[in-house]
């Protein structure tokens, strides 16, 4: 008598010639990692390992012989004999343009890539002028979908308006969205499936929103804190990183970083635990971690304020 | 998990309790998977399910044995399976006889149709999941419970395989490892029993001591203890019975009359409050170095990323102290070091040296030298010919009530648990600001509210046989009438309610199961005066 066993995941390779080079991926595997596995730098801002690819920020696109558009290498999935161009005229220049304008209208300095890439592609967001004001709170949230006039062009149009902070524990910057929908996977279907947030509006009105644009203690949030986890730009920030910016008081140089495991449940979930002073200042978790993939509940990521609030003898 | 086709999460909230496991059933239910929730009330996970059985608290084994009754009499149970790997059959199938749909329905108060279909999902599924949280242990027949749902896996062969399986969900970070470690009375690490001769004389010859053969005590028998003047010592490690214990006048009695009370914790705990002597220690998961065991038996390692506060020393430092002043020098251990030592003491942890931790993300025992991977389920050996080792039983098991009888003095069923945002006694939760913390209530139904005349926030006074507080009510539309649900994460001293009638078996309390009775605070003050 014999136990049915784990079934073996499909193992075939496909062959294809990316940049003139040969090569050998598995089965399944998209452009993106194909590329990568050549060592080809190849930009992404909307893709994360931990997430189904959505195509929206479209820096990744790459120029594949016989295809009449660029295809986003991030969920183009590599095929037998594809020919595939990386670094050709066509696909600098979409790249380049794609991250002017994201760079023209939002915030993106907290972003380390971004500024990679811009170097990389030349890209130059001032030239399209200076920045808009920043619109008030809520401007945004009222927009309503409909005809829109030709700007003016004496201003860069964007998305600056003031940061939301409705809670204890993370604070929602959208002048710094990127509108890559990571957030909006992380808290839906990918891993958390609550579904707090999705894009409301259209074209340039497009926004992250709760439901009604109701302030987080209203909305489905279980404080789960994993759209942070996988925000690139740092518009969805931990309070306590919010509040250490703003005093000026965040130094990344400082700080250390170690794994260990959460205290609360059986689960076992790995916290990358974030240091400065010998005080934790916030928490992750590692995307390629089998228990977590990344994703942590409120209490992991948010529940270690009693190591640090211990009274010192004497005190 | 993900890859399986049907999972019963019997007595658990794991949407709540367990979340990042949850995320693996959520990736398995997108995967087609069905899901079946055994809980008296409907939770968020019970919102997720194909199936909700919301059974009267205390019901499982009738509705157990109506499941397998109904397999069964639907002759979908694994008979080459049964055959081969198991003893006791014919002992099962007589004592589920009397379990029919229509008597279970009766009992558990679950439609007999609901029964019948996870009867038939079940045993049809080619892989299914039974796991179990609390709601099956925490009560005064909890291994009894337990093996009702063993006998399930049994007869449909769901053991010893991929995709397959019993897992209880382990409730604290490191439950699991503490048994592995021997924190079990007559146990050393790697469950080797005291009164196995050879594995005791390893362990002698290893730390140069002779070992007492004799059981020890399991936590209620230690409060037994206590209670008979035969114990009057107790050194506490990182735990809060005042609080957690069910019966807490009892506890805090026995706690109070102690000639000698060492508590070691990283806070001024209530238990603390009791103690002579107290000695802070280092947070363990964030300010020293070792391993902790998750509920798939994985072993990961824990980091100090911090220096404790103060004079507050890590735990290993403490007891090496202790040892010292005893009159034993063990130096200054060091993890890894104490590590390796378990290891070549414990073969299923021989092959976990820290390296390899590192770089598999941890391992799940056993794990016999460098080169196993680790077992990712356990009892493959039941599929093979001929079974290595014992075959498995089944345990015929039936159905008793709570002992805390409802009456109409007492006409409410109180069950307790967890909520997403705090833990336990809300020693560490209580440090954060929650968004979603509401304080501590007494959720009941709709139908109970209107019965009792009482308005939402409330402040009512809940009287058990034991004690009585003073809590906020909460309408709550997931429970049904007669049930009613509170934690102990805050200052209300719930556990002045709860019985603490333990399983003779495993020591565990009845926590789940209380009769209580509502009374408004107007009348009940009134009712003082008179």
């Amino acid at each position: 008598m014999i136990a049915p066993e784990r079934p073996l995941a499909a193992i075939g390779t496909v062959s294809l010639e990316i940049d003139g080079t040969d090569v050998r991926v598995p089965e399944g595997a998209t452009l993106l990692e194909a590329c990568r596995s050549l060592g080809i730098a190849t930009p992404s801002l909307c893709y994360l390992e931990n997430l189904t690819p959505v195509n929206v920020c479209r820096v990744c696109v790459v120029e594949l012989e016989g295809s009449r558009v660029l295809v986003p290498a991030c969920s183009r999935k590599a095929e037998n004999g594809m020919k595939v161009r990386t670094d050709s005229a066509r696909v600098r220049l979409s790249r380049k343009m794609v991250l002017e304008f994201l760079g023209s209208t939002v915030d993106v300095s907290l972003s380390s890539e971004f500024a990679e890439y811009a170097r990389r592609y030349g890209a130059e967001p001032d030239r399209y002028g200076a920045p808009a004001g920043p619109q008030p709170l809520g401007a945004r949230d009222a927009a309503v979908a409909g005809h829109h006039h030709a700007p003016a062009g004496d201003v860069a149009e964007n998305v600056a308006q003031p940061v939301k902070v409705d809670n204890e524990l993370y604070v929602r910057d959208y002048a710094k969205c990127i509108l890559c929908y990571k957030c909006v996977e992380a808290c839906g279907a990918d891993a958390q499936n609550t579904f707090a947030i999705a894009v409301a509006g259209r074209g340039f009105e497009a926004r992250i929103s709760t439901e009604f644009d109701v302030p987080l203690p209203d909305s489905a949030c279980v404080y789960c804190g994993n759209c942070i986890g996988v925000c690139p730009t740092g518009a969805l920030m931990f309070s306590s990183e919010y509040e250490m910016r703003r005093a000026g008081t965040w130094d990344e140089k400082r700080q250390t970083k170690a794994d260990t495991i959460c205290s609360y449940c059986g689960v076992g979930c790995t916290l990358t635990v974030h240091a400065q002073d010998n005080a934790i200042v916030k928490v992750t978790s590692p995307l390629d971690h089998d228990v977590t993939r990344g994703h942590l509940c409120i209490k992991g990521r948010f529940g270690w304020k009693f190591v640090q609030q211990r009274p010192i003898d004497g005190a | 998990m993900e890859e399986t086709d049907l999972v019963v999460l019997w007595g658990s909230n794991a949407r709540e309790t367990h979340p990042i496991f949850f995320h693996h059933v959520l990736k398995g239910i997108r995967r087609g998977a069905k899901l079946y929730v055994v809980d008296p009330r409907r939770t968020s996970t019970a919102q997720w399910a194909d199936g909700w059985l919301g059974l009267h608290v205390g019901t499982d084994i009738a509705l157990a044995n109506a499941v397998g009754r109904e397999i069964l009499e639907r002759g979908l149970e694994n008979r080459a399976f049964i055959e081969h790997s198991t003893i006791d059959f014919d002992a099962y199938r007589a004592s589920v006889e009397p379990y029919t749909l229509a008597e279970a329905e009766r009992i558990t108060g679950v439609p007999a149709a609901a029964i019948a279909e996870l009867a038939e999902n079940y045993a049809k599924a080619d892989r299914g999941i039974i796991c179990w949280t609390l709601g099956i242990t925490e009560h005064h027949n909890a291994v009894d419970n337990v093996f009702a749902l063993t006998n399930l896996a049994l007869l449909t062969g769901k053991v010893g395989r991929y995709g397959c399986g019993l897992n209880p969900l382990r409730g604290q970070n490191n439950v699991q490892g503490g048994g592995d470690m021997g924190a079990i009375p007559d146990r050393l690490a790697g469950f080797q029993a005291v009164w196995d001769e050879p594995a005791r004389t390893k362990f002698e010859r290893a730390w140069d001591c002779t070992i007492d053969m004799k059981r020890g005590r399991r936590l209620d028998e230690m409060f037994e203890a206590m209670d008979h003047g035969e114990m009057t010592a107790s050194y506490i490690v990182g735990e809060n019975p005042a609080v957690s214990e069910a019966d807490r006048g009892r506890t805090e009695r026995l706690l109070r009359g102690l000639e000698h009370l060492v508590v070691q914790d990283i806070t001024l705990s209530d238990t603390a409050q009791f103690a002579h002597v107290v000695l802070p220690a280092a947070a363990g998961w964030a300010e020293s170095e070792g391993t902790v065991t998750n509920s798939e038996r994985r072993v990961q390692r824990v980091r100090k990323v911090l220096d404790p506060p103060g004079s507050a020393r890590d735990d290993m430092w403490i007891v090496a102290e202790i040892a010292r002043r005893l009159g034993r020098d063990w130096g200054t251990p060091q993890a890894e070091a104490v590590w390796d030592e378990v290891r070549s003491l414990s073969p299923m942890h021989a092959g976990m040296s820290y390296k390899r931790l590192e770089e598999c993300d941890g391992l799940q025992w056993p794990c016999y030298d460098d080169s196993h991977p680790g077992e990712l389920f356990l009892h493959a050996r039941l599929w093979e010919t001929p079974v290595q080792g014992p075959k498995a039983p089944f345990f015929a098991v039936e159905y008793e009530p709570p002992l805390d009888a409802l009456d109409e003095q007492f006409p409410l069923r109180l069950t307790t648990g967890r909520r997403l945002d705090s833990y336990n006694t809300g020693v560490a939760s209580g440090q954060y600001r929650s968004p979603l913390r509401r304080g501590e209530s007494l959720d009941i139904s709709p139908h109970d509210a209107r019965r009792y005349g009482l308005r939402d926030g409330e402040v009512v006074r809940v009287s058990s046989r034991r004690g009585s507080v003073l809590v906020p009510i909460r309408i709550d539309e997931t429970l049904s009438p007669g049930l009613t649900f509170m934690t102990y994460h805050f200052e209300v001293p719930t556990n002045v309610l709860t019985l603490d009638a333990v399983d003779p078996k495993s020591g565990t309390a009845e926590f789940k199961a209380t009769a209580i009775r509502i009374d408004k605070v107007e009348e009940a003050v009134a009712a003082a005066g008179a």
